[in-house]
């Protein structure tokens, strides 16, 4: 299974009780209501348990947390050792 | 300064007597039409909201028919006892004290606090205290973020990020103290007939910052659909003491001294109710702004923040769902 289905199976599972409905890789977690902030917690203790990568403060933003694309790109991105939305490295 | 669409800080003005008025004929509709008690019950904090609250109900109903609750603990801040003693005396109100300090002890809600807190910070212990605070929300596009505000016993403090799991257990642990009062509330509106005046402005009730079945709970809510800048017109409309009205609104719930625009609100409450103001009636982020000292793009942020609170704790305000109707009216 890819990054971007391992995520998704994650969200799916997690806050829509295995019912994907109409979620898409771009559909916003916020603005579907998918996701509240205690969700942001949850989804990033997945990813700092699953991929082993810490989340700055000034990373916790929408460019990279708020979709499964966007948390898969933030993913990729910080196992590239690029820099990602919000860091300063 | 107001802008062409008529916004500016003056719409929060209020004619105090009229709506004293008008909200004290409705508690006495509400009690003599759907609660059917003979008076209320008000948990007094200290704070500006149930002193207002406990002020209408006493206008509206008699002194006679309110009693105060004042329940503090162990947490408590210092002058807390002494203000709501204020208010009661200076509204000629009977008074209970509970001090919960020892409901939450066989609860094991100290020991469960502490143990949560050293989740994240191991030597956390005797003569430590401690806070949440958030992300300011309105200086830049984040999530909404949890901080432990930590201070030592030699008054040094530090902060450290929550991860989910501490973050829950705090927040479960602390919302045992609305809970217990609540309870603590509703015992004695039980045993003299009375029912419970809750105390949330609209702020509060708006966006969800209460304790379901905590604070969330009440028979009336006098004062739910006013801004808590209309709250504190009020408040000087009906007497409450000046050190009341001039005391920073705080949640008094964390044993470091906790402000409300820390812990949920992302603004100063004036500013707040200005944004929910300008969000209630369609104000553009860009008319609401030179109003608010903002750019537009930080009330764009607050309003995204408004609508997210709601739509993120509209099952605070549910009654318990059920699969189909059951008809009982």
């Amino acid at each position: 299974m890819n990054l971007k289905d391992e995520i998704r199976n994650f969200v799916v599972e997690t806050f829509l009780f295995g019912d994907a409905g109409g979620l898409t890789d771009d559909s916003s977690f916020i603005r579907e209501g998918i996701i509240d902030s205690t969700g942001i917690l949850q989804l990033v203790a997945y990813l700092q348990e699953r991929y082993q990568v810490a989340v700055a403060d000034d990373e916790l933003i929408p460019e990279n947390l708020d979709s499964v694309q966007r948390v898969a790109a933030f993913v990729e991105g910080k196992r590239n050792g690029a820099s990602c939305a919000g860091s300063e490295g | 300064m107001t802008t062409t669409t008529g916004f500016s800080a003056q719409v929060l003005r209020l004619d105090p007597q009229r709506e004293t008025d008008r909200i004290c004929a409705r508690i006495r509709e509400l009690m003599r039409n759907q609660v059917k008690r003979g008076g209320v019950v008000v948990a007094l904090s200290g704070g500006i909201d149930s002193s207002v609250t406990a002020a209408l109900a006493v206008r509206a109903l008699g002194r006679g028919r309110v009693i105060g609750l004042e329940m503090p603990e162990r947490h408590s801040a210092r002058e807390t006892l002494a203000l709501s003693g204020k208010v009661a005396a200076a509204l000629g109100i009977p008074t209970r004290v509970e001090d919960i300090s020892g409901i939450l002890q066989s609860v094991g809600f100290y020991e469960k606090y502490d143990n949560a807190v050293r989740m994240v910070v191991p030597e956390y212990g005797d003569g430590w205290a401690s806070k949440i605070v958030i992300s300011g929300v309105a200086n830049q596009p984040r999530f909404t973020s949890f901080y432990l505000v930590t201070q030592d016993a030699q008054k040094v403090q530090s902060t450290v990020r929550l991860p989910l799991q501490p973050y829950l257990e705090i927040v479960a642990a602390t919302n045992f103290k609305q809970r217990i009062r609540k309870m603590l509330e509703y015992y004695h509106a039980d045993r003299l007939n009375y029912a419970v005046a809750g105390t949330p402005n609209r702020l509060e009730y708006d966006q969800g910052f209460f304790v379901k079945l905590g604070d969330g709970a009440a028979d009336i809510k006098p004062i739910a659909h006013l801004y808590k800048s209309q709250v504190y017109q009020l408040a000087e409309f009906l007497g409450i003491p000046e050190d009341i009205r001039s005391r920073k609104p705080t949640t008094d719930t964390y044993s470091l001294a906790q402000g409300q625009d820390e812990f949920y609100f992302s603004l100063p409450y004036q500013m707040m109710d200005l944004c929910l103001y300008a969000r209630n009636h369609d104000v553009t982020a860009e008319s609401a702004a030179p109003v608010l000292g903002l750019e537009p793009q930080q009330v764009r942020m607050v309003y995204r923040d408004i609508d997210t609170k709601r739509k993120t704790t509209r099952y605070l305000h549910l009654p318990p769902l059920l699969v189909e109707e059951v008809e009982w009216e």
